[in-house]
């Protein structure tokens, strides 16, 4: 027993010694258990997330209102279903199957973001996913790119330069929306007011109230607070939505020179528990889906598996 | 018909077939049996949208009416669209998704083939640019067809299913009217790569186990714009912002 915990000491001192080192952990690394189980849970929600976002962007791919747009969508939606893909696979360098992770979803044991428990209702609605959504989730990926687990670390890199493209395209359908007709523009305000609360929200409770904080930092999960990213969003999306007239729906948000960032009104946390615990708009409808084409597609993969298995076998016999 | 207007027709026909079978395989997002699926088959649409885009562009510049390629696409009733049916049909379940890609891609890679020998530079270089893509999604919906063909009795029996079903859609794809005649040269000979696709449709369909059905009756009608009754509730929904709010730009 005494000796169990010596070798258990030690490993922790070598792996926090890597971490303070700022060295990449690599899946073959020893690891606290704590550690790992932070990760699977961090990226397969990010994971969920991409794919789950599918959903309410792909609400509008078949309504695109010119060629090029259906175009853009589909090359961002296909990005998503990618990001979605590579985080699953870095996932399962810790020793969990995408299977799992599924699992996992369906039950409710692993969680999406909640940003997508909220529905997309006019074409400024896409607008407003790429140039908020996704603009808060850079945010924080760029932060992630340092992380110190190095699978998650290295798809945080592609993924941020696919989300600035993301970001653009979006920032693009809202200033073409602004510079147009008056029901434009009335849907692409629309559209900010609906979505700017909810991307507020992403970054997650505020740093007092955040539950996971603690190991994510001393681990180097994590490296900048909730509120930092949230400042960072928030200073840069600003402008950018008075360059194209926009209104951020928030009376009480001002400059405040001395912190050097904007000062933001209060933000309604009986809305995003609420909705987090799964009494939003979207949560039951997303996740049925999610459950019932999972469903509808096992014999697709059972008669791929069966074919495999099928020419495995011919080969051995010949 | 002057040569002009077969042109132009000849264009919508090509157009049409790549927006309508685009929009339908665009539907799978976020509703494929596995995350892979959804990305190749909306890869597949966004392809088609690529095509579509080119030809109904250039359709614009033959007809000199200063249409655009969105005008084209989101501007013509359901008279005016000359899509094959087969593109049109709800997209059913996956074999039957596959069963019509199957069908289809075999005969774009020998189409496209042909194309890029047209005496009209424009449409040699579009199939030049497609014949890249179809062979990829020749082969992405062959491989399927072989492993539900001879997966599990499930996914045999559907696959069969999607083979018997669109096979009475599949004549239209060798069709040839005036406006083939009026552009020798330019298009392509469909009734010559009828026996090569059939060929090698038949040789698949063997590896898969599965039969080709041997009904003789074709279903006729998109390429002279008298359609099923799903495209009018496509069009619906793929043309509703720039009907809805006509002056607007997007």
């Amino acid at each position: 027993m005494e000796k169990t915990d010596t070798v258990l000491e030690e490993m922790l001192k070598n792996f926090e010694e890597k971490i303070n080192r700022g060295d990449a952990i690599e899946p073959k690394d020893k690891m606290p258990d704590g550690y790992r189980k932070h990760l699977i849970r961090q990226m397969s929600q990010h994971a969920h997330s991409e794919v789950i976002g599918m959903q309410p962007e792909g609400n509008w791919i078949t309504r695109a209102p010119s060629l090029r747009a259906k175009q853009i969508l589909l090359a961002k939606i296909q990005d998503e279903g990618g990001h979605g893909l590579y985080l699953y696979s870095a996932a399962e360098t810790l020793g969990i199957s995408r299977s799992e992770l599924i699992n996992q979803l369906h039950t409710g044991k692993a969680k999406y973001s909640n940003i997508f428990n909220y529905p997309t209702l006019n074409w400024a609605d896409i607008g407003a996913i790429g140039w908020l959504v996704d603009g808060a989730a850079i945010v924080n990926q760029v932060s992630l790119q340092r992380t110190s687990y190095g699978p998650y670390s290295r798809a945080m890199v592609r993924i941020c330069k696919e989300e600035s493209f993301h970001q653009r395209q979006g920032y693009e359908i809202m200033a073409k929306m602004m510079a147009g007709t008056k029901e434009q523009q009335e849907m692409a305000q629309d559209a900010m007011n609906r979505w700017w609360w909810p991307s507020l929200m992403m970054f997650g409770p505020h740093d007092g109230d955040s539950p996971h904080t603690g190991d994510a930092f001393k681990w180097k999960i994590k490296r900048h607070s909730n509120d930092e990213l949230r400042h960072k969003f928030i200073d840069k999306t600003v402008q950018q939505a008075e360059v194209i007239g926009l209104t951020i729906p928030d009376k009480d948000l001002k400059w405040n020179e001395a912190k050097g960032h904007y000062d933001h009104g209060a933000i309604n946390w009986d809305e995003f528990y609420r909705t987090i615990n799964g009494n939003g708009p979207c949560n039951r409808q997303r996740l049925a889906h999610h459950i019932k084409v999972h469903n509808e597609g096992a014999w697709v993969r059972e008669a791929a598996e069966a074919y495999r298995a099928k020419k495995e076998k011919a080969i051995f016999n010949n | 018909m002057t040569q002009q207007q077969a042109l132009y027709k000849y264009c919508l026909r090509l157009g049409d077939n790549a927006l309508v079978q685009s929009y339908r395989l665009s539907e799978w997002c976020s509703n494929g049996p596995i995350l892979e699926e959804d990305l190749a088959l909306t890869n597949f649409a966004l392809d088609m949208t690529g095509r579509a885009q080119a030809l109904l562009t250039y359709a614009g510049k033959i007809d000199g009416n200063n249409k655009t390629d969105d005008d084209l696409a989101y501007r013509r009733g359901e008279r005016e669209f000359y899509n094959i049916l087969m593109h049109e049909l709800p997209y059913g379940d996956f074999a039957n998704t596959i069963a019509r890609l199957f069908y289809s891609a075999t005969f774009e890679y020998l189409f496209f083939s042909g194309l890029m020998n047209s005496t009209d530079e424009t449409l040699a270089a579009i199939a030049a640019k497609s014949i890249k893509e179809v062979k990829y999604h020749m082969a992405h919906a062959t491989d399927w067809v072989l492993r539900l063909g001879d997966g599990t009795e499930e996914s045999h029996r559907r696959m069969q299913n999607g083979i018997s079903e669109n096979w009475m859609f599949t004549g239209e794809m060798f069709e040839m009217d005036e406006v083939e005649t009026l552009l020798a040269g330019v298009s392509v000979v469909v009734s010559e790569i009828k026996a090569k696709w059939l060929s090698q449709v038949s040789k698949v369909m063997a590896e898969a186990t599965l039969t080709l059905p041997t009904d003789t009756y074709m279903q006729t009608g998109g390429r002279n714009g008298i359609h099923t009754e799903y495209l009018g509730h496509i069009l619906s929904e793929m043309q509703y912002l720039q009907r809805a709010y006509p002056t607007a730009t997007w």
